[in-house]
């Protein structure tokens, strides 16, 4: 039996043991003290019955297969398909980490190759850098005056620091002999840019944008629960205030397997660029 | 003239600042002709500045004081006229053996066709001998291999001249010996002119035709030029029968062993920097005979045979 293969039967057994646990922990304790009939309508069905109000796994598998069966409908603004609701948030992500990468590989690129910008952009990357990206949200709420939009600076301000710090890093550490040979054989600044800092330095860029993809995921369901009316973030708040558990179950769920695919999807450009010595 | 001193190291010196706002002087004073299509082997102990030479040879590295001139021009940076081979082979690993040979060819021909790029690499490659490997990435290949690829690469761009810092140093015995006969062969065929640092001294006897003794450093200066006595068709096998053989060897030994360091805290009486005392070891085993024969002008040819 291959590693593998063992590691997927304890994954499994270790999944089985989660979900009876949940079931089991889940299911109603018999008929509570004798109350006031009531009262009794008024609390529903899960303060007289002792059920909890915690769903169990069959009932949140049910509402994943709802969600699966229509993830796209649009009825109104308050009431849009999980699908949908992940498509905005992806968007957003997108977006804010595009205009991220089209700002902190270059703006890399000029620290790591020159000590002077590297020592006088230093401080303020430091002092940017450990500030919580929501702790922007006021500012750009008030400067750009439309919450999707915030939404995405937020996105870009919190994917900009690791891709610029690994950019310039990878940059900086370029092997000397590599740019000894490209000097030797009177290659232009531009040139040399292209052939051989950009793929010594891939590797090293590719990190930091793996490591910026993941805060962006993480940051943007904060955000949408701030900004509201649309996104997966969003989603999650408003199922709490409609107290539906599992369809916050569910939204976690959704959420941690798209945050593994685009994660997933940075490491095979990783390996694409990573190139053996 | 220009023939004998294709390349001209006029009174170079590097220094680096030191604490205390003092200078260390690696080597100061170097003076050195080399002549068009020859093979210069450099050899001395570490710290006496080789590495610096050849940088400077090559324009990676200036020199606080003097000038290099190669062929009526002073040295003012790196050119593709002067090619290198470095110690780590330095190829780029995300390219393959023809990528790596191809980038200097594109470099040295901007405006070239691919194809014809392409075909000036493989011809590059074929003649080190690795013709059917152009599609192999560096990691493929082994330490020998790499490094003939950077050989590739360094007469691809056909260079007025090759400088090679300490190329053979990180390989094993064996192929060190393959490596040397290939560098031979090509720099005899083209009648390149070659500059190189060593610090073995049999791979010196076999390979240059003159061997520049530095000095210990700090403070390094050329010691000595010698002239290579063995015969010019000498072969790395039959290297060691040579009648002069054991007196160029034990003239070098001896030389790094006490020599390197007296003769710079001792130069002897009229050592001129400028103009180093040209040798040639061995010479006393065979002077009976030579002058019985009355050639003198190329005695190591007739003494080899």
């Amino acid at each position: 039996m291959t590693l593998n293969l063992r590691a997927g039967i304890v994954s499994l057994a270790i999944l089985a043991a989660f979900l009876l646990t949940w079931h089991v922990g889940t299911q109603g304790s018999g008929p509570t003290q004798a109350m006031d009939p009531e009262y009794a309508k008024l609390m529903g069905l899960t303060a007289t019955t002792g059920k909890s109000a915690m769903p169990g796994p069959l009932d949140v598998a049910a509402t994943i297969w709802g969600h699966l069966k229509d993830p796209f409908y649009v009825k109104g603004a308050n009431d849009k398909g999980i699908g949908v609701q992940l498509a905005y948030s992806i968007g957003r992500v997108g977006l804010g980490y595009l205009l991220a990468v089209l700002v902190a590989i270059p703006v890399g690129f000029l620290i790591g190759m020159s000590p002077l910008m590297s020592r006088a952009l230093d401080p303020f990357i430091q002092v940017m850098k450990p500030v919580s990206p929501l702790a922007w949200m006021p500012l750009a709420l008030y400067t750009i005056k439309d919450s999707g939009i915030s939404a995405i600076f937020v996105i870009f301000i919190c994917s900009l620091w690791p891709m610029m710090i690994n950019t310039a890093f990878g940059v900086a550490s370029v092997r000397k002999e590599w740019l000894n040979v490209a000097r030797t054989l009177q290659v232009g600044p531009v040139r040399r840019a292209f052939t051989v800092i950009l793929p010594a330095a891939a590797p090293t860029i590719l990190t930091g944008m793996r490591i910026s993809i993941g805060i962006a995921w993480l940051v943007i369901v904060a955000a949408e629960m701030l900004v509201g009316g649309t996104g997966i973030g969003y989603f999650v708040w408003n199922e709490w205030n409609n107290l539906s558990i599992t369809n916050v179950i569910t939204s976690i769920l959704v959420i941690g397997l798209v945050g593994m695919t685009l994660d997933q999807a940075l490491a095979r450009a990783q390996r694409l660029v990573t190139f053996p010595e | 003239m220009a023939d004998e001193k294709f390349i001209s190291i006029e009174g170079i010196a590097r220094r680096y600042p030191a604490p205390g706002g003092r200078q260390t002087t690696i080597f100061e004073d170097l003076w050195l002709p080399v002549r068009r299509g020859e093979f210069v082997c450099m050899i001395g102990h570490s710290g006496c500045g080789k590495t610096t030479v050849l940088n400077i040879l090559a324009g990676l590295d200036a020199p606080s004081e003097g000038v290099v001139i190669v062929d009526g021009q002073a040295i003012e940076g790196p050119s593709l006229d002067r090619a290198v081979i470095f110690q780590g082979h330095a190829l780029l690993p995300w390219r393959s053996v023809l990528g790596n040979v191809a980038y200097a060819v594109s470099s040295r021909w901007r405006k070239a066709p691919k194809a014809e790029v392409e075909e000036r690499a493989r011809q590059a490659i074929a003649t080190v001998g690795l013709a059917g490997s152009e599609h192999k990435r560096p990691a493929e290949l082994s330490g020998g291999m790499k490094q003939r690829v950077g050989i590739a690469r360094a007469l691809a761009i056909e260079p007025k001249i090759l400088l090679m810092d300490e190329p053979f140093s990180a390989l094993d015995a064996l192929t060190r010996g393959t490596l040397q006969d290939e560098a031979r062969r090509v720099c005899l065929e083209r009648g390149q002119t070659t500059f190189m640092i060593t610090h073995d001294v049999d791979e010196a006897m076999y390979l240059a035709d003159r061997i520049v003794l530095m000095t210990n450093g700090p403070g390094a200066k050329v010691a000595e030029i010698v002239e290579n006595p063995l015969s010019k068709d000498r072969s790395r096998t039959d290297l060691h029968k040579h009648p002069r053989y054991y007196g160029l060897r034990n003239h070098l030994i001896d030389f790094l062993v006490t020599r390197s360091r007296t003769f710079r805290d001792a130069p002897p009486e009229g050592y001129d920097p400028r103009r180093p005392p040209v040798v040639r070891p061995g010479e006393e085993v065979s002077s009976e005979w030579r002058m019985a024969s009355g050639d003198a002008a190329e005695p190591w040819r007739l003494a080899g045979e």
